[in-house]
């Protein structure tokens, strides 16, 4: 009993950064923008999370200092896609190994530092509740955020006029530029929340997932994220399976170890990058199903005439 | 007031100025960081672009990194030109070198002149081969191939650790994680006196050239042209998508394992963990930076590679991380793809029209 | 309706336009146009394609800023910045090509165009009322992507009503409808006049024009041609001023077909994205020497025919497409080519050309069999010198084989076109829309080379929006409405009404009466 319910904890440890990336991304492909540059921000984000805990001792200005810093690449991406409407796939990439870049030099005096970090939920007398108590109580603070994010975002795309407003940019920006919206303005807002998302997830790894940096550290999760949002067909609570799923994937390669399965490690490190592979091949088969959900301008550069 | 206007049509002075300014562009945000971080902007600028090529060595250096770059970009822009996005470079490259290494190591003590010719057939192979997995996603099951190269970048690195870690690991090496040196039969010969410059820049220069008369002069060449500016005209014109697909993919994965190759049967001259400092995600910028055209990758590669030996010679003299190259290398890409909006807009100033009395 | 601006001169004209000018890269489309529109007039802009009615338009509604010109609005001066800015003065606008978004429902739409802050139950209820009132029944439940053209332009109206225009915009809107709606259109069109609402009404169809309005202001070549009463004209004195001579009509004789070229046997077809129309069971004879003309509504499964005709979309069943006996369902256009066919689509720029190759490039893309590319190699010499032969045969104004396709007008780049693939000798010619967005001396010149091209024995099957023009070349029509073709008709023993009737389809009548 306590080891599956430990195993339901570490899962969704695990599962957080993907979670919170992929839901930024959601967004910004909503508004029907593809930003390939989500490893980037998460790198970047990691990085300043980091060096603002060091310097601040305070790991919440930290995650702060993660979203920030996610949402100024996404900035620069914004400019170039949206402003001058740069191809969207080459910025992205260009973001993502601008972030790889940036996030080494940056982070290099810190990469031996040590910081307290955000550590799970201690309540006395509720978090040593059995099985519930781990459960409800005893997670890292940051996956509540995330869980509440899930709802919020599910929340404001289907049941707000602005969540409206999103989905119809993303379906036709030609059109709500027709009855009024301002859409790059729109556009903006969610590549910016996109950026702060990942810059959060980032915030995460680095300050309590594993309170450290070194480079490269987010290891390809911010692509993974990419890949979830496909499988996830554009709905936030299938971003929570597929998180949950990839999360168990990483967990089950040092569960493996731990149990003392004789297995090369580097075999069970590659089991997620596959995963990717396999899921992204049995989502993307039904073209319908990828038409049907896919935000119809993701990708189209928009300018209105005037 | 300026905005910007639409271009009757593309303008060509753009296309060409474009990597000017944004490389221009890069050298003032360079001098800005240096002077940020306090060195003299002049001297850390010398330290990074005219010190690196101070020696005939140094020009050795150069040209030898600018060739992996220039050959892997060249095979990506044919992947490019068409809309098909190979991201997964950097793992071609490996299972290329994997390949040719696995030969090298199995032929050990060989003195056949075909050893290192075989190893060239294996590499392209062992590159293809990975670029296959993508292409076969993408039109089997239209898998974005732009995520399942990356995520086979990832798998073919661990492949390769695996190995050096386990099977092939050199049993006189002191239990480092790396193969035995190879023979000389498996080893490039060098070209140039007291540098380090290799045969395959011979050959990088000949896949240049034949990427050029590919891309220019032959209809195949042509068809993925066509797919890549307009699909829809691709698909009118009867040039079908899967043919496209895989052009692009096995021409990017073949010319990244030449590239494994080049790597570990020249200056690397074993398997080791890792047998690239990034070669394959650099090279996704040297393809832009060029303008996906042969001619103006070989430039690109020559400047991408300076400021990787700018970045290890601003370690030496101003103690700046090498890392800088890296955050270098990204600059300049954004910069390339801001200037490139002249390329088919202008600025042109305006009078808000103002209301009613004009 | 809204009140007025303060200010108003409740006297003024509804809408004054002073020396509006719009310059583009290549062409000036509007060039000092002056206009007036009174309260409660229906107004028509009358001009042939390119004439600049389009830019005047979205200058009105805000969506294009002009380079000089002013605006008034009621009497007072206005500059409007946007969409937005251009529906806070009461001005409304219904598009060609919809504004509407295809994967919500009527009250999402219309909810988006009138903000936040309305209920969803009042907003029902709204607009259940005002499409009562105007006789446009909508529900606003249905998604937009299962309502058929006529229904989304409903929706379209009944989305600019709802916010109490005193200017309604209308783009063409007659493109879209079958013969029967646009007696009801008209109905609503006048009730809202009576109303007081202004309207401008965009078409090139003289006899809509003659029907309804009651002022009209003619373009030509982003220029004032002329201001009338079309009710006082005749629809020859319309078209002079339109186009500034008689209108041409192409020599027609009476064919005489041979043996069947092409054949469409028991076609059936899924659709292709989730928005597509699938076809059902179509069937179809294009013999040598005949042109058979294809009528309907757009969105009635013509673009889905076409594609599975020319191998743009491979069909499952080879044999229930053929060239003469042999088999191409599965084969793809290049293929079908081979087998002397040739096809020219509905979008120029992006389909059939690539805007920024040259006409040379552009004519390897399909005629590379004529000699252009020799063992893998192309032959530049010949790929030139085969554009050159296009461009002399077809009257092309452009600069010579090396001019970028897209620096020419849509004419001209579509004379390139159509020349391209006759120039290929065909056996079968397919054209879908071939003189869409043309001006009518490069439509009469692309009407009389197909006609020609049937007279030399070419089997050729064309698809139009345009019924004139279908009855002006075809010898055979038939009637796609839903995914399925009527049986084919003698164009000389049916008429208009005839074929009207079967495009509005079965489908569509249940629908109107409910």
């Amino acid at each position: 009993m306590d080891t599956a319910v430990q195993l339901v904890v570490l899962t969704l440890a695990a599962a957080t950064p993907l979670l919170l990336a992929a839901l930024g991304e959601l967004v910004t492909e909503r508004s029907g923008v593809l930003n390939l540059g989500v490893e980037g921000m998460m790198l970047t984000g990691a990085v300043c999370a980091f060096i603002a805990c060091v310097k601040t001792g305070s790991p919440w200005l930290g995650v702060a200092a993660g979203a920030v810093a996610g949402a100024g690449l996404a900035a620069i991406f914004g400019v170039l896609v949206l402003t001058l409407t740069a191809n969207q796939v080459a910025s992205g990439l260009a973001l993502s190994l601008f972030g790889v870049g940036l996030s080494a030099f940056a982070g290099l005096d810190y990469v031996s530092a040590v910081v307290d970090g955000i550590r799970p939920l201690a309540i006395p007398g509720l978090t040593t509740l059995p099985v519930v108590g781990p459960l409800l109580f005893g997670q890292n603070p940051l996956v509540y955020v995330a869980l509440v994010l899930l709802v919020a975002i599910q929340w404001m795309l289907h049941r707000t006029h602005a969540g409206l407003v999103v989905r119809a940019v993303g379906e036709s920006p030609e059109s709500a530029d027709a009855i009024g919206y301002n859409v790059l303005a729109i556009r903006y807002g969610c590549v910016l929340f996109g950026g702060a998302c990942a810059g959060v997830a980032g915030a995460y790894l680095s300050l309590a997932y594993t309170p450290m940096w070194s480079e490269n550290m987010t290891a390809g999760r911010g692509w993974i994220a990419l890949a979830l949002v496909v499988f996830a067909t554009w709905k936030p609570w299938r971003v929570l399976a597929g998180a949950v799923l990839f999360g168990g994937v990483t967990l089950a390669q040092f569960q493996a170890q731990a149990a003392g399965v004789d297995v090369e490690p580097q075999l069970l490190a590659m089991l997620p990058y596959v995963a990717t592979i396999v899921v992204l091949a049995i989502i993307s088969r039904n073209p319908m199903l990828i038409l049907r959900n896919a935000p119809a301008s993701l990708g189209r550069p928009f300018r209105p005439d005037r | 007031m300026l905005r910007f206007e639409a271009r009757p049509a593309p303008s060509r002075l753009a296309t060409l100025l474009s990597p000017l300014i944004a490389t221009l562009a890069t050298v003032v945000a360079g001098v800005v960081l240096f002077a940020a971080l306090g060195h003299a902007p002049l001297r850390a600028l010398a330290a990074f672009f005219v010190q690196p090529l101070a020696t005939r060595y140094g020009v050795g250096e150069w040209v030898l990194k600018a060739s992996p770059l220039a050959l892997i970009a060249v095979g990506l822009a044919a992947g490019y030109r068409a809309n098909v996005w190979n991201i997964g470079a950097e793992g071609q490259l490996t299972v290329g070198a994997i390949a040719a290494g696995g030969l090298a190591l199995a032929f050990d003590g060989t003195t056949s002149p075909l050893l290192l010719p075989a190893m060239f057939v294996a590499g392209a192979a062992g590159g293809m081969a990975w670029a296959a997995i993508p292409a076969l996603l993408r039109t089997r099951f239209r898998a974005s191939e732009i995520l399942t190269s990356l995520m086979l970048v990832y798998i073919a690195s661990l492949w390769l650790q695996l190995l050096v870690h386990g099977a092939w690991r050199d049993p006189e090496g002191f239990n480092f994680p790396q193969s035995k040196l190879f023979g000389a039969a498996a080893l490039l010969p060098v070209i140039v006196p007291d540098t380090r410059v290799n045969a395959a820049v011979l050959l990088t220069l000949a896949v240049v050239a034949a990427a050029w008369v590919f891309m220019q002069r032959r209809h195949a060449g042509f068809e993925m042209r066509v797919a890549g500016l307009a699909p829809a005209a691709a698909n009118y014109a009867g040039i079908p998508e899967s043919q496209t697909v895989w052009r692009g993919m096995l021409i990017g994965g073949a010319c990244a394992g030449l590239a494994g190759v080049g790597e570990i049967a020249g200056p690397i001259g074993q398997l080791m963990p890792s047998v690239s400092p990034g070669y394959g995600f650099t090279a996704i910028i040297v393809a832009f930076v060029g303008r996906l055209n042969p001619l103006g990758i070989v430039f690109a590669s020559l400047l991408m590679s300076l400021l990787y030996l700018g970045g290890e010679a601003a370690q030496l003299t101003l103690a700046l991380p090498s890392a800088v190259s890296g955050l270098f290398q990204g600059t300049l890409l954004f910069f390339l793809l801001a200037a490139d909006v002249f390329i088919h807009y202008r600025l042109v100033r305006v009078r808000a029209v103002p209301a009613g009395a004009a | 309706m809204k009140r007025a601006a303060a200010g108003a001169d409740p006297a003024a004209p509804r809408l004054v336009l002073t020396g509006i000018t719009k310059h583009y890269p290549a062409v000036v489309a509007n060039d000092g146009i002056d206009l007036s529109v009174a309260p409660g007039e229906i107004h028509a802009v009358l001009g042939e394609n390119g004439a600049g009615k389009s830019t005047l338009m979205k200058i009105i509604y805000g969506m294009v800023r002009p380079d000089a010109g002013r605006i008034a609005v009621d009497g007072v001066p206005v500059t409007i910045a946007g969409p937005a800015a251009a529906r806070a003065l009461g001005i409304g606008m219904v598009f060609q090509h919809f504004s509407l978004f295809e994967t919500l429902t009527v009250a999402d739409n219309i909810a988006l165009a009138l903000r936040a802050g309305v209920s969803r139950r009042a907003l029902g209820r709204r607009i259940r009322d005002v499409s009562r009132q105007y006789g446009l029944p909508l529900d606003p439940a249905r998604y937009v992507h299962t309502m058929t053209v006529g229904e989304r332009q409903r929706v379209e109206i009944v989305r600019c009503l709802l916010q109490d225009p005193r200017l309604l915009i209308m783009d063409e809107p007659t493109s879209v409808l079958a013969p029967p709606a646009v007696a009801q259109l008209f109905a609503t069109l006048r009730t809202l006049a009576a109303e007081g609402v202004s309207i401008l009404y965009i078409s090139h169809k003289l006899d809509e024009i003659r029907a309804l309005c009651e002022r009209a202001t003619v373009l030509r070549a982003g220029r004032v041609t002329g201001e009338c009463d079309p009710r006082r004209e005749t629809v020859a004195s319309l078209a002079r001023m339109m186009i500034g001579r008689d209108l041409p009509h192409p020599r027609h004789a009476a064919a005489t077909p041979g043996a069947t070229v092409l054949a469409v046997d028991r076609l059936t077809l899924a659709a292709q994205d989730p928005f597509g129309v699938a076809l059902d069971s179509v069937s179809l004879a294009v013999r040598a020497g005949e042109i058979v003309g294809i009528a309907g509504i757009s969105g009635n499964g013509q673009r889905e025919l076409v594609a599975a005709i020319t191998g743009e979309r491979t069909v499952p069943r080879a044999d229930a497409v053929r060239i003469d006996t042999t088999p191409v369902g599965r084969l793809d256009a290049d293929a079908r080519r081979a087998l002397g066919m040739a096809y020219v689509p509905e979008e120029r720029i992006g389909r059939a050309a690539i805007p920024v190759m040259s006409l040379a490039e552009n004519a390897l893309l399909t005629a590379h069999r004529q000699g252009l590319v020799a063992r893998g190699f192309i032959r530049r010499p010949a790929m030139r010198a085969f554009a050159q032969r296009v461009i002399a045969a077809f009257g092309v104004r452009a600069a010579g084989p090396d001019a970028v396709a897209e620096s020419l007008s849509g004419g001209n780049l579509q004379k390139f076109i159509v020349g391209r693939e006759m120039q290929q000798a065909p056996r079968v010619f397919v054209a879908a829309h071939p003189t869409w967005g043309v001006d009518v001396g490069a439509a009469a010149q692309i009407r009389q080379a197909l006609v020609d091209l049937r007279d030399r024995g070419v089997a050729v099957l064309v698809t139009s929006d345009e019924l004139d023009e279908l009855f002006e070349i075809s010898d055979c029509i038939a009637v796609m409405a839903g995914g399925r073709l009527s049986p084919p008709m003698p164009a000389r023993e049916t008429s208009a009404e005839a074929v009207g009737l079967l495009m509005a389809g079965p489908r569509t009548d249940a629908r109107e009466a409910a």
